[in-house]
């Protein structure tokens, strides 16, 4: 205890000095000079094509100034089109994903499913965790072709992965006691899920399947990219054409409808909980 | 719980206990019918808009595509080293440059540290902006803008973090608790000061665990940047699905697969280390 005694006097005298996070001075400079070299390899790495840097300057001024300006009007069939079947997208796989999502969560908690059926229904949840939507949404445009039924299913893939995890968790967190007193009263299986643990989760699962939605929209702004329909379609097609001016109407509509979502969404939870 | 009464004459013996009251029930079925009718309504869009023709064959087209993917081009691996580094340096440099424009972002932007209610406006709208646009957007727009290439990919994850990381460290600061703050500034403290020994000590693990945490996040998305040019695993993944050799596909799968659980992993422990 010498160097907080040291501390202690040098604060007395008036030149005390915060703790370095790392106490040990040894690591400290490993760590730093490892996180240094780091940085110099990764930013070696990245070859900039200047010339190339400075003619996009120019497009990238067009682009700005286009936000200023956008053009709804010459491309709106395209846009509404999109909108139409982002939203509709939107909300078909959230409801589908969530149906199916229900069981597996169910099936994830450890609590209440026996070992076999907990490890199958967590690698499903693994496997759609781990990739993104895009990569999904890639195979499923391979099976069903292109259009908006592609990317419905994939959305409906990610949301299973993302509501069962978290049911699952909330699950496992429920209070047993209650479970304990409806099993008290002779209940069978389902009526302990439906008495016991169903009320204990409710209000967070409408909660999330409201964020949810909300996530769904934004990501069916993404996956039109690789085919899947929707209003990113739109997008790709509005930059492919350098149209700058009907791209920043696309992305005014998204903001403003993910900031519509995103308050409506957080009103909804506020309210339920 | 309401009590409802079957006749008028409140004789507690025929009392019947309901949930709800009529009313309520009407208003819960009506919301139910409101809301399968607009499912149905979005599901026949969807339905109209899609070629069942393709459709019908989907299983034999998934069962050709496994077949196709397997077995996975295994030497192909090797070639993708490269590709593999410059995906987790876009992930890393883009949390690493995301993370310095947040951090002023947020101090802006919470309401108990914010200089004046203009700024803070501010740096709210360009908190919200950048996390309504996904970073596959943003790589979009800044291939078409400065070319394809890594810096891209590092530009747009990074344009894509600050909203993040801005939004639950401004929150985890407007959470602090404020007596460090008086005692700092009772000591005389500049405003710097006061941020530095009485809000930043608070805010610090939170902030560590968002970021580890934004930085996981991120290795996952800039699997995929390449699809539209913006560097890394997903250019080669990109080639690979264009020139239809889904056997090198699945191998780009797999590399993914483990660099993901990797990261994951990696977070898991660092964030539990912080908090």
């Amino acid at each position: 205890m010498s160097t907080s005694n040291d501390r202690l006097n040098l604060a007395a005298q008036g030149q005390w000095r915060r703790l370095p996070l790392i106490q040990d001075w040894r690591y400290r400079w490993a760590l730093i000079s490892a996180v240094i070299i780091y940085l110099i390899l990764a930013g070696l790495s990245i070859e900039v094509n200047w010339a190339r840097v400075a003619e996009g300057a120019s497009r990238g001024l067009e682009f700005i100034s286009a936000f200023f300006q956008p053009d709804f009007t010459t491309r709106w069939r395209d846009i509404q089109q999109g909108l139409l079947e982002s939203l509709t997208m939107t909300l078909t796989s959230t409801v589908i994903g969530i149906i199916l999502a229900i069981p597996v969560g169910v099936g994830a908690a450890r609590n209440i499913a026996p070992l076999p059926i907990y490890l199958f229904c967590r690698s499903i949840i693994a496997i759609s965790r781990t990739f993104q939507e895009i990569i999904i949404a890639i195979l499923f445009v391979a099976m069903f072709g292109f259009g908006p039924l592609a990317g419905m299913i994939t959305l409906a893939f990610a949301t299973v992965g993302f509501m069962a995890k978290l049911l699952a968790e909330d699950i496992e967190d429920i209070d047993e006691r209650q479970v304990e007193a409806i099993r008290a009263t002779g209940a069978s299986w389902l009526q302990m899920m439906n008495y016991a643990v169903q009320p204990q989760v409710m209000p967070r699962l409408i909660g999330l399947s409201f964020y949810r939605l909300d996530i769904n929209f934004r990501e069916s702004a993404v996956i039109g990219i690789v085919g899947a329909g929707g209003i990113g379609a739109t997008l790709n097609t509005a930059l492919a054409r350098y149209e700058y001016d009907t791209a920043a109407a696309v992305l005014l509509i998204i903001i403003g409808i993910v900031l519509m979502a995103e308050y409506l969404s957080s009103y909804i939870r506020k309210w339920v909980q | 719980m309401p009590l409802r009464f079957l006749s008028d004459d409140k004789d507690l013996s025929q009392a019947q206990w309901k949930l709800r009251t009529t009313r309520e029930q009407w208003l819960i079925w009506l919301g139910w019918l409101f809301g399968v009718s607009l499912f149905l309504l979005c599901w026949k869009v969807i339905s109209d808009n899609t070629m069942w023709v393709f459709v019908q064959d989907a299983p034999q087209q998934g069962a050709d595509l496994i077949s196709r993917m397997w077995p996975p081009d295994w030497a192909y691996a090797n070639l993708l080293w490269k590709a593999l580094w410059d995906t987790i340096n876009i992930a890393t440099l883009g949390t690493v440059l995301g993370i310095m424009m947040a951090f002023p972002c947020a101090f802006l932007a919470a309401r108990n540290t914010t200089p004046h209610p203009i700024l803070r406006s501010f740096a709210l709208l360009i908190i919200v902006s950048s996390r309504s646009i996904n970073s596959l957007i943003w790589a979009m727009l800044l291939v078409t803008i400065i070319g394809p290439g890594i810096l891209a990919g590092i530009l747009a994850i990074a344009l894509r973090s600050i909203g993040f990381i801005g939004k639950l460290l401004y929150e985890a600061i407007e959470e602090i608790h404020p007596t460090p703050v008086e005692a700092i500034t009772a000591t005389g403290a500049s405003r710097m000061q006061v941020m530095s020994y009485a809000v930043l000590p608070q805010v610090m693990p939170a902030f560590a665990g968002i970021s580890i945490y934004r930085w996981d996040i991120n290795i996952r998305e800039s699997t995929v940047l390449g699809l539209v040019g913006a560097g890394g695993i997903g250019l080669q993944l990109n080639a690979a699905i264009n020139s239809l050799a889904w056997d090198r596909v699945s191998i780009i799968f797999i590399l993914i697969f483990a660099t993901v659980v990797v990261s994951e992993y990696i977070s898991a422990k660092v964030r539990k280390a912080f908090i």
